[in-house]
């Protein structure tokens, strides 16, 4: 079995871990073969986006682009002074009487979870959703020192106990749909089958309530935090991270260290275009502003804070030349808009972060020689860059990465010899000419041979193949290729001059 | 800019030279940008965009030195080749008051990217810039720069047509002055796309690394198509064109394939009517 196809058995989590270097040919020929996920991708993607544009025009009116300035500077100005304003944070948050920990990796972060888990002696973890504890593999980690812990989000609990991977950074179970749900609720809570959402939703709430109630450690991750008050933010619409983050006793909040803002006025801007590039919602249903654990006068919340900060390989991206990409604050528009998402889902991308943002930043964190696909799998429409309330230029540094990747010759040489010789002959009109000349009749014979050679004037008749040789072979796999006409616009105008 | 009715002057009226300066259409200096790929596939493309520029009174000048703006090779990563076809464009065009061009992606190359590639090089920094400000894609140019308005034209195109929106159109800030130029062309009845935002999935070398995810970008859109009805769809961009024709005809979806500037010219009865 090649090691693209292994990647086709993997379960669970380990989806978005396949065997390194991850060739993505195998899924993707997969997820386009699936009509079901078609379907579903289709159609959630598609209206996603266009809830996104309708509400931010309502809301933004001419305005929107500027508003996505204001958000952009916002967040690049916190990354060109990250050292000040984490530093701001710490000393907030600990004034606040949270602990707050540094990690430089994965692996540290999950000790230093592990940790507090063992010392405090947890049993019970209640979990909202968190990219950044996906990352990490934070689940597996705790499971192994006895933790039970249960998502809360309702997709992710849905994705956990159906053994599956989440597919999208704000949907993660848009790859299934109600059936499977239903399906899972069925097998594995022993409730009635049934495909009504209410229902499926109240069957979830029972289960979950009883965990919160238990539960003697909270996780959350953030989507932001404000360095100036040292509180972390989560949205959610489900209330879930509300309930995980308020009633266990100890609470940890695992968050990247690219998520701060200077203030509560930046995270307003923020808020409002987080809400409305994700979802296309005027607000999310959940804006859980948390400073510190509970005061001493105060009834509810945990006893403990811990707060995570995370790098694992931020700093690595934070270089002048890529800081831009920091500034994401994962709200998925990027993934609705994208014409290859839409066609592909999330697993295809191999790892934690898919889309346009995930075939950017994986190959920076992970290393691009490890993820040489994901560069090159776009057609650089730039539909992401558009979509993005942060204006990241995506394609333009996904090109940078290919750059790289000749750079580095990570670009296999055929390539490199085939695109050497073809600069070259393009540095000359005389070798430009002949060389559109040889492929003009090499094509041309060609669709003689096949009986295609068009109809029409000699500036028209085109011929058609439906198999190509070399590298235009992948071209005929899903089209037919059309010939030149007999004569170039060239012929023409010197003719008539 | 223009008013596209007051076409000569009065100094060329009686047969003088303009006064520098003299901003009326038949001072209008145009350099053709070609492209690879409409020179050797869609000549009639460029045909058309001569005869319609040269109709509205402007003059047409077309740079035979002239080669490829590096797109390929720079959205490959090959940056250096890039440069040197680059700075080799840039020279060409230097003393061209307008570039024009019938091919969306190659003047967003010019326009996003050739700034970007010269921001560190003091002695091309200027060079390139000159080209980024002047050179347009070709209907952008009709409505930006020459302020055409096709009723005043008598431009008459009868049947259905839908159009495909190009993605790299997007970069340069070119929305719907496609969709403005064809309601102002007698007879002709525009059908619009569903997912009219959405790529055609060519990107380049894209198509052929990864034909599975690009063939079904394309077929979503042959789909669309279909559901149009109509038997001419709309292209301004070679890529696209060749790789939407290629899967409509492997679709067995049989719909002729035009660029807006063929339609006018046809219109305008500057080229035969062409049934493909
Ligand atoms: S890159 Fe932009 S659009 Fe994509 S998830 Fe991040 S913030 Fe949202």
């Amino acid at each position: 079995m090649s090691a693209s196809t292994t990647s086709l058995t993997l379960k669970g989590h380990d989806i978005l871990f396949p065997p390194l270097p991850y060739d993505m040919h195998a899924r993707a020929d997969l997820a386009t073969g699936d009509d079901q996920l078609q379907r579903f991708i289709n159609n959630a993607t598609l209206s996603k986006d266009l809830q996104r544009r309708e509400v931010c025009a309502q809301t933004f009116g001419d305005n929107y682009d500027a508003m996505r300035s204001l958000a952009a500077e916002i967040k690049q100005h916190t990354l060109d002074h990250l050292d000040h304003y984490l530093e701001q944070f710490v000393d907030a948050a600990t004034g606040t009487g949270a602990h707050v920990h540094f990690a430089a990796t994965a692996q540290q972060a999950n000790e230093i979870c592990v940790g507090i888990a063992k010392r405090e002696k947890l049993t019970q973890c209640v979990k909202s959703k968190s990219m950044v504890t996906e990352e990490m593999r934070l689940v597996p980690a705790l499971v192994k020192v006895g933790v039970e812990v249960v998502e809360t989000d309702l997709g992710e609990f849905i994705i956990q106990i159906d053994d599956d991977a989440p597919s999208h950074i704000v949907a993660p179970m848009i790859h299934k749909d109600r059936t499977a749900v239903a399906r899972a609720f069925e097998r594995e809570l022993g409730s009635p089958y049934t495909e009504n959402p209410q229902e499926l939703t109240q069957i979830a709430r029972n289960h979950l309530r009883e965990k919160y109630r238990t539960a003697d450690l909270g996780i959350c991750g953030a989507n932001f935090l404000v360095a100036r008050t040292g509180s972390a933010v989560i949205c959610t619409n489900e209330g879930n991270g509300r309930l995980c983050t308020s009633v266990p006793r100890v609470q940890v909040a695992i968050v990247g260290i690219e998520k701060l803002v200077p203030d509560m006025n930046h995270l307003a801007v923020l808020l409002k275009l987080l809400a409305r590039s994700s979802l296309g919602q005027p607000i999310t249903v959940y804006n859980h502003i948390m400073t510190g654990p509970k005061r001493k006068h105060e009834l509810d919340g945990p006893e403990q804070m811990h707060i995570i900060l995370v790098d694992n390989g931020r700093t690595e991206i934070l270089r002048e030349e890529t800081r831009e990409m920091l500034r994401c604050i994962r709200c998925g528009a990027c993934l609705n808009a994208c014409p290859v998402y839409r066609k592909l889902g999330g697993h295809a991308y191999g790892a934690v972060y898919s889309g346009p943002i995930g075939a950017l930043i994986t190959p920076m964190f992970k290393g691009l020689d490890k993820y040489p696909d994901l560069p090159h799998a776009s057609s650089l429409c730039g539909a992401c860059y558009e979509a993005c309330p942060v204006k990241i230029n995506i394609p333009k540094y996904l090109i940078q990465l290919r750059a790289q990747m000749v750079r580095r010759r990570i670009t296999k040489w055929p390539d490199r010899l085939f695109y050497g010789l073809w600069g070259m002959s393009l540095r000359h009109p005389a070798t430009y000419r002949f060389g559109g000349w040889v492929q003009k009749q090499m094509f041309r014979a060609k669709a003689r041979a096949a009986g295609t050679a068009g109809r029409g004037d000699r500036y028209t008749d085109r011929g058609w193949l439906s198999k190509a040789p070399g590298p235009l072979a992948g071209w005929t796999r899903a089209r037919d290729l059309p010939t030149p006409p007999s004569n170039s616009f060239r012929y023409w105008w010197k003719m008539r001059s | 800019m223009f008013s596209a009715s007051s076409i000569q002057c009065d100094r060329s009226m009686i047969g003088f030279a303009c006064a520098p300066g003299c901003h009326t259409l038949c001072c209008v200096n145009v350099s053709l940008f070609i492209t690879c790929l409409t020179d050797t596939f869609y000549p009639r493309t460029g045909i058309a965009v001569v005869k319609v520029l040269e109709h509205l009174g402007c003059k047409v000048d077309f740079p035979e030195a002239q080669t490829c703006c590096g797109q390929p090779l720079w959205n490959n990563g090959f940056a250096a080749d890039a440069k040197t076809l680059a700075k080799r464009m840039i020279r060409v065009f230097e003393d061209a008051p307008y570039v024009v061009t019938p091919s969306g992606s190659c003047a967003a190359m010019i326009r996003d990217y050739y700034g970007e590639m010269f921001e560190d090089d003091p002695q091309w920094r200027e060079p390139a810039q000159g080209l980024v400000d002047k050179t347009y894609e070709f209907v952008e140019f009709l409505i930006k720069v020459l302020n055409v308005d096709l009723r005043e034209h008598d431009v008459q195109w009868n049947g259905d047509v839908t159009y495909h929106y190009s993605c790299h159109l997007r970069g340069i800030g070119v929305t719907d002055e496609a969709e403005r130029l064809m309601a102002q062309i007698d007879g002709l009845n525009y059908m619009p796309l569903e997912k009219k935002e959405q790529c055609c999935g060519f990107g380049g070398t894209f198509a052929m690394k990864y034909p599975q995810i690009s063939g079904s970008i394309v077929n979503d859109k042959v789909d669309c198509i279909s559901q149009t009805g109509t038997a001419t769809v709309i292209s301004n961009d070679a890529g696209c064109t060749m790789n939407l024709s290629g899967a409509c005809r492997r679709a067995g979806c049989d719909v002729g394939f035009k660029s807006l500037a063929e339609v006018i010219a046809e219109g305008m009865g500057l080229i035969d009517v062409d049934v493909e």
